[in-house]
């Protein structure tokens, strides 16, 4: 996994609370045996029309959102089915990082997993990103802190292994192998 | 004298390979891995790119569920299944499976069904296990007293490496139902009750306890669809403590431990319940007396209502947006809400005494004109004890269709669709935009509530058929 450290873009807004994996992916996308190209069905029936055109008025269709690789979403973004087709599909689209006051548990966990920062604000931190998309933001993984464009820096909390994980660009699979000792004696004594 | 636990503190505690500090999560072992086509190829990919081999192919179990067919003629007849992507899906379990030798139930397997029926009925779980499975409806198997919960598909590729999981150790929550259910309001009717009570994020970050008077009373099918419904509060699991109910429904299965084995398992699993004066971080009361038929109108299974009731008011932006696309209005009353389609199944209400409680309605009645009605059981093992008893010709006679088991219409992965526009009362656990099909306006209810609306052609209590 690549280390990821630093994120500066423009962000784009979903302000919608409880958006669930089905709208981030619906399930007829999930056939596929491979984690590549699930990005150009991000949030497919939102997207696009019946035609599968993209509807002008949706967020992420807008000239402005081109390039945004940060994601604000209402409270309790993720939430429903475990599918890890919904990070990869926003980080094949391009997100690098999602803003939330909320994040369901399995979905920050895969994003984790994955390198797509979730970052936990405050409420007033949120309506302010929710009422003014497009603004320029930088995410310091090290510092655990966003900065917005008027410089006020807002501090987000971020589970330290995850952190060290990110910053590294380690993923946890070799960890865990690492611990193939213990977890022979755990299983020698409870077998 | 020790801490009193909880029974989620018991499971933990047995757990640890190695436990958690400041800077690293603890090393949780996994006693049973679940795995279907949709959540595992991308991680049995990984392995073989990494050279890794599956750890412990004796706590893994393969099936095929989420993208089958249901129609009798792709699974047994020769034709091929229809949708391309997911034969190609099928194909590749059936692949991986093979070569990391994994026990799969392929699709003409007798034993084959949705994930969370089959580990159950087989005795695979059981009280002070921990399981997972690339599924949010993991939560399913904590009625049993297990601590069971989804996981991605990253997650999926450390276990079956390692059978172990890197897990910051959750909060706990109990959600104590005092009193019981009155006549004609099941299990489903509760659950559904307590997430509109607590929130769709009202779990997060805990691992639920249904506890109380209401939850003892329950079978283990009814316990099944309360845990199922866990993820759908947001929680990481759902547990209820394993009791003689627990064991009586294990004894009889073909996986769970035997003769001795059986006495000191037994002997164990009754260590497991909450202990006396144990503190939970939260909880809540509900009082199950007071409940009656509940059905969402919404999109998302928090918005819920009382069948008798009508559709709540709200200036909420997204409660205005999740009404339109519902294509309801506040105030209107839920009972007037017509339906064109009706699914009993799912891994919250697919299960045998399910398909008894929608038949219980329906016998005697035809379907309303122009309600399309599916009928999906559980598992094979489901399907067949249903048509050893009737069930089958009792659905048909209605007008509903019979199929082989999966998931069916439950997420529409395998062509089984509900048309735009449509209103569908089902039977499954989530009603959010789309998840039937494009457009489908998904209510969720109990099996009794489905089966009465589909006789009558709009959302109906189902009290006015079974009093």
């Amino acid at each position: 996994m690549p280390a990821v450290t630093q994120i500066r873009s423009r962000t784009v807004a979903l302000p919608a609370a409880n958006i669930d994996t089905d709208q981030i992916i619906p399930a007829r996308f999930l056939t596929a045996t491979s984690k590549a190209g699930f990005g150009k069905h991000l949030f497919a029936d939102w997207r696009y029309d019946g035609d599968g055109n993209p509807k002008p008025d949706f967020a992420l269709n807008k000239p402005e959102a081109k390039g945004a690789a940060i994601l604000v979403a209402g409270r309790n973004l993720g939430c429903g089915s475990s599918r890890e087709h919904a990070p990869w599909a926003l980080q094949d689209f391009g997100f690098a990082a999602v803003i939330s006051t909320e994040f369901a548990d399995i979905f920050r966990t895969n994003c984790l997993k994955n390198g797509l920062l979730p970052v936990l604000v405050d409420e007033k931190t949120h309506a302010w990103l929710l009422a003014n998309p497009n603004v320029e933001l930088n995410i310091d993984v090290a510092s655990t802190t966003l900065t917005l464009p008027d410089g006020t820096a807002v501090k987000f909390p971020l589970e330290g292994f995850a952190k060290y994980c990110l910053l590294n660009g380690v993923d946890e699979l070799g960890f865990l192998l690492s611990k193939g000792d213990s977890i022979a004696a755990y299983e020698s004594a409870h077998l | 004298m020790t801490t009193p636990r909880t029974l989620f503190q018991k499971v933990w505690d047995d757990h640890v390979v190695v436990p958690e500090t400041a800077d690293t999560p603890a090393v949780l072992f996994i006693d049973l891995h679940l795995t279907h086509e949709v959540t595992t190829p991308q991680a049995y990919t990984e392995l073989r790119n990494r050279g890794l081999k599956l750890r412990r192919p004796d706590l893994t179990l393969a099936t095929m569920d989420h993208s089958t067919p249901t129609r009798t003629e792709q699974v047994f007849g020769g034709v091929p299944i229809a949708v391309d992507s997911a034969a190609k899906q099928v194909k590749q379990l059936e692949i991986n499976a093979q070569e990391f030798g994994v026990e799969l139930f392929n699709l003409q397997d007798s034993r084959r069904g949705i994930v969370h029926i089959i580990g159950p009925e087989l005795g695979l779980t059981q009280p002070g296990k921990t399981i997972v499975c690339g599924d949010s409806h993991t939560s399913t198997h904590g009625a049993f007293g297990a601590l069971a919960f989804g996981i991605g598909t990253t997650e999926v590729g450390h276990v079956l490496a390692t059978q172990c999981l890197l897990q910051r150790k959750p909060k706990t929550f109990a959600i104590n139902v005092v009193n019981h259910l009155p006549a004609g309001v099941t299990a489903k009717d509760l659950i559904l009750a307590i997430i509109g009570k607590i929130g769709v994020s009202g779990g997060t970050g805990y691992v639920l306890e249904y506890r109380g008077a209401a939850i003892e009373a329950m079978s283990m099918d009814e316990r099944m669809t309360i845990c199922n419904m866990s993820i759908e509060a947001g929680a990481r699991a759902g547990m209820i403590a394993p009791d003689a109910t627990t064991f009586e429904y294990l004894k009889a299965t073909p996986r769970a431990p035997k003769g001795a084995d059986w006495e000191k398992a037994v002997a164990r699993w009754s260590r497991l319940p909450t202990d006396a004066g144990a503190v939970f971080d939260r909880s809540v009361e509900i009082d199950a007396a007071s409940l009656v038929p509940m059905v969402t109108y919404g999109t998302h299974p928090g918005m819920v209502a009382p069948v008798t009731g009508s559709v709540p008011a709200s200036g909420d932006a997204v409660f205005e947006k999740a009404l339109k696309y519902m294509g309801l209005a506040a105030g209107q009353v839920i009972s007037d809400v017509p339906v064109q389609n009706v699914f009993v199944g799912s891994c919250t209400n697919g299960r045998l005494s399910d398909l008894r409680k929608a038949a219980n309605v329906l016998r005697g009645h035809k379907l309303a004109s122009g309600v399309k009605m599916l009928v999906v059981p559980g598992s094979q093992s489901v399907k067949r004890a249903a048509e050893a008893e009737g069930l089958d010709q009792v659905f048909k006679a209605a007008g509903a269709e019979w199929r082989e088991s999966g998931c069916s219409m439950c997420l529409g992965m395998n062509g089984d669709l509900v048309p735009a526009g449509h209103y569908s009362v089902s039977t499954s656990n989530r009603n959010f935009e789309g998840r039937q099909g494009q457009g489908a306006r998904t209510l969720l209810a109990s099996p009794e509530t489905a089966a009465a609306s589909a006789i009558r052609g709009r959302v109906t209590d189902p009290r006015e058929f079974t009093h």
